[in-house]
């Protein structure tokens, strides 16, 4: 799907956990998640503390969607 | 002198020579004569056997009335008692394909007799039948029907005969994923030395288990001012509306959805769950923003780091899901994206 989102031009950051996947697929900006089940999240944190994790990482994503690039990059 | 064996083939509209996409919707209707590719089938089994009834049936109809089409379908099938039921070809058509699958699986498993239909490889209709049917391997369009045929009618006969059928490239049909244990000359840690020093001396070697090859895309250009821009946040992690309105797949998804989170401060446990059936459920459905951070895009937006969340969410699910489906879900989200004038896209998986 990032591939074909990607075809239309627009930048897209796939947040995956498994980012080997990710790079034989073929995507090209690519961020490391948290884990599987919780990509952003992080149940062992508290709520708040969680939040706060959660914007550094939209914050990272959003950075990798400003980078320009000519290959594929894991962020 | 045995009995000849009957077989009932199913076409769409098109093929059955009724009309284009204005008949799609027509409902199945049973002919005893043989139309379009049944006929052409016909010729190649007259030796033995014959199609005693041609079901024509709208592309449109059967995906839109599954149920009620299946119904009809099956009456016709318990009038006329075939030995084996053909559907198709379908080659890349992904409408007609689908029909040929979702009927062939259920004729098998109802009727317990064989079924066997042709498509495209990357046809949707392949992973729906493909442990159920034997779909012969066809080229992408109808000018493939010359070829396809005679490969549909010599499987039909085996078939029937009780023959067993040789390897998937042998006799020309797609691979079930079923495994057949071979006894081999040489094992496994030898074959595989074998192929090493192959590769390492530059020889020619064949793979026991080929890998699938993706192509890649020029990396879209960065933006320019993410402080304007309309970022869509999609996800195959799953997480969808409580009622699964759509009923998104927890595996091997056909669909995907399209929610309206504009009036939305986040993915709220009370509104949203995971039906993803391949990772442990507990965390996304305590909190959905885990798996796609809606709540944090919208802060974003309050803080006017970004322009705006797109409006639309979107949504699947990724295990299992084949490969020619993710593709048709992401050209048709991009697409409606690109029309949106969306700047760029966070995607999650899980």
């Amino acid at each position: 799907m990032v591939k074909e989102i990607e075809r239309y031009g627009i930048p897209i950051v796939h947040i995956a956990t498994i980012t080997t996947i990710s790079t034989s697929v073929g995507a090209n900006r690519i961020m490391p998640a948290v884990a599987i089940p919780y990509p952003v999240g992080n149940p062992k944190l508290s709520p708040a503390e969680e939040k706060a994790m959660r914007y550094e990482l939209v914050d990272k994503a959003l950075k990798t969607l400003e980078t320009s690039i000519n290959e594929q990059t894991i962020f | 002198m045995s009995e000849r064996f009957k077989v009932v083939y199913y076409v769409n509209q098109f093929f059955g020579q009724i009309g284009g996409e204005d008949k799609a919707s027509m409902e199945p209707e049973v002919h005893e004569s043989t139309v379009g590719p049944a006929l052409g089938f016909n010729g190649l089994i007259k030796d033995s056997g014959d199609v005693v009834a041609t079901i024509i049936c709208g592309d449109n109809y059967f995906n839109e009335h599954k149920a009620d089409a299946l119904e009809k379908i099956t009456s016709i099938i318990k009038k006329y008692n075939p030995d084996v039921f053909v559907a198709g070809p379908a080659f890349n058509a992904g409408r007609y394909g689908m029909a040929c699958g979702e009927i062939g699986k259920y004729v098998f498993e109802q009727f317990k007799i064989p079924v066997v239909t042709g498509m495209y490889k990357e046809n949707p209709g392949v992973d729906v039948c493909r442990q159920q049917a034997i779909i012969i391997e066809t080229g992408d369009s109808a000018a493939a029907m010359r070829k396809a045929l005679p490969v549909m009618a010599k499987i039909v006969t085996k078939l029937v005969n009780g023959e067993e059928l040789g390897s998937p490239s042998e006799e020309g049909y797609i691979p079930q994923g079923t495994h057949k244990t071979v006894i081999v000359d040489k094992r496994g840690s030898q074959r595989a030395v074998d192929m090493m020093l192959a590769r390492l001396k530059g020889q020619e070697f064949e793979t026991e288990m080929p890998m699938p090859v993706f192509d890649r895309v020029d990396p879209a250009p960065a933006v320019k001012d993410i402080r304007k821009a309309t970022i869509a946040l999609v996800t195959s992690g799953g997480i969808v509306p409580v009622l699964n309105p759509d009923h998104i797949e927890s595996a091997s998804a056909t669909k995907f959805g399209k929610y309206d989170i504009s009036g939305m401060d986040g993915l709220s446990p009370k509104d949203f769950k995971t039906i993803h059936g391949g990772y442990d459920p507990v965390y996304a459905n305590e909190d959905p923003n885990r798996v796609a951070p809606l709540d944090i895009l919208k802060q974003y937006e309050k803080d006017g780091k970004i322009g705006k969340v797109f409006e639309n969410y979107y949504v699947t699910t990724g295990t299992g899901t084949a490969v020619a489906n993710s593709v048709k879900f992401g050209v048709e989200i991009g697409a409606q994206l690109k029309a949106a004038g969306v700047d760029a896209v966070i995607l999650t998986s899980t």
